[in-house]
């Protein structure tokens, strides 16, 4: 449930910020940030409007590390697949394979060789980052723009050199540092 | 399959247990070089290190249990496949008649494909498996992800 709320949140501020325009990019984030593993079986879930799961009951995911959830995947079967489920009872070489294919998927939602899919989540990932970075140079760029106080006169050239020319002449570090590298014979840098 | 994980034993050629990381480290650290234990395996030189054949003997009795719920075995699997190995054949086995007392052919074909899985890159510890309960899935009428053809997309 907090997964969805987030991706909800996160699909509010992106509508905010971008507008109708990048929507669908908004829809993709959307369904990147809400996890597709609690979803409710019984029926296909709407990518804009997801359910709040009831997580004090058991719940069924697609894990690679757990290999039976803690229900199956299909609790509300027909009249079929309640008749298939008696035959299951019997010997299983008497099942054929879509039988034993159907089965499966009842208790299943996705197979290993599904899950080990490559994804493209990583593109959104990466195209928020450079989204929300981006748009940090905006706010940092209008602060330096109407935030920060004028430039102080000491950054001025002229200053800057007057300023050196005093560091010079007071003999600024002159065993080891600034002085040590200014020839005071020639009038230059050594 | 030996030349798998670099874990040092004395005894049978086949292992009990094929161990994924490389516990050899710790078991050079310790004196007897016979085995080493997949779990409780710490530090501590006076506790009891369980052995390859104990282990795989306590999860065969544990799924061979005649009434075993679908809870147990749901746990059973769920924590074997959070193990660092790969289940030995005979823990397999013992597993897959459990499902055949629940009536459960798809938590079978399941444990397949987790086994599969849990195996990694070493693509002929699943082949080996298939190989060594042939037997068993042909008298249960279990075929193996392959032959459904889910193991593709």
């Amino acid at each position: 449930m907090k997964e969805n709320e987030w991706g909800r949140l996160a699909n509010k501020m992106l509508q905010l910020i971008a507008g109708r325009v990048s929507s669908l990019v908004a829809r993709r984030a959307t369904l990147a940030l809400t996890t597709s593993s609690a979803r409710m079986a019984s029926h296909a879930p709407d990518p804009e409007v997801t359910e709040a799961v009831d997580m004090s009951r058991p719940m069924y995911w697609d894990r690679l590390d757990t290999p039976l959830p803690d229900k199956l995947y299909k609790d509300e079967l027909s009249a079929a697949e309640k008749s298939l489920k008696e035959k299951e009872k019997g010997p299983w070489s008497q099942l054929t394979n879509e039988e034993k294919i159907a089965l499966y998927r009842l208790s299943f939602h996705q197979t290993y060789a599904e899950m080990n899919q490559p994804k493209s989540e990583w593109k959104t990932v990466v195209g928020g980052i450079f989204f929300f970075v981006g748009f940090t140079a905006l706010v940092v760029w209008w602060q330096r723009v109407y935030v920060y106080p004028p430039r102080p006169r000491t950054f001025d050239d002229e200053w800057q050199a007057k300023q050196l020319q005093r560091m010079l002449d007071m003999r600024i570090n002159p065993i080891e540092g600034f002085s040590s590298k200014w020839d005071y014979e020639k009038g230059q840098w050594k | 399959m030996r030349n798998i994980a670099p874990v040092y034993h004395c005894g049978a050629m086949f292992r009990a247990v094929f161990r994924l990381s490389a516990t050899g480290a710790r078991s050079l650290a310790r004196s007897r070089a016979c085995y080493t234990a997949p779990l409780a395996s710490r530090c501590y030189s006076h506790g009891k290190v369980e052995s390859d054949e104990e282990f795989d003997a306590r999860w065969v009795t544990y799924f061979s249990k005649p009434d075993i719920d679908a809870w147990e075995l749901k746990k059973g699997m769920n924590t074997l496949i959070g193990y660092d190995l790969v289940p030995e054949a005979k823990i397999l086995d013992s597993a897959l008649r459990a499902c055949r007392r629940l009536n459960d052919l798809a938590s079978a074909i399941r444990i397949l494909e987790a086994v599969k899985d849990k195996a990694g890159p070493h693509k002929d510890i699943y082949p080996y498996l298939i190989q060594e309960l042939k037997p068993t899935l042909s008298e249960l009428g279990i075929s193996t992800p392959e032959e459904l053809g889910i193991d593709k997309l």
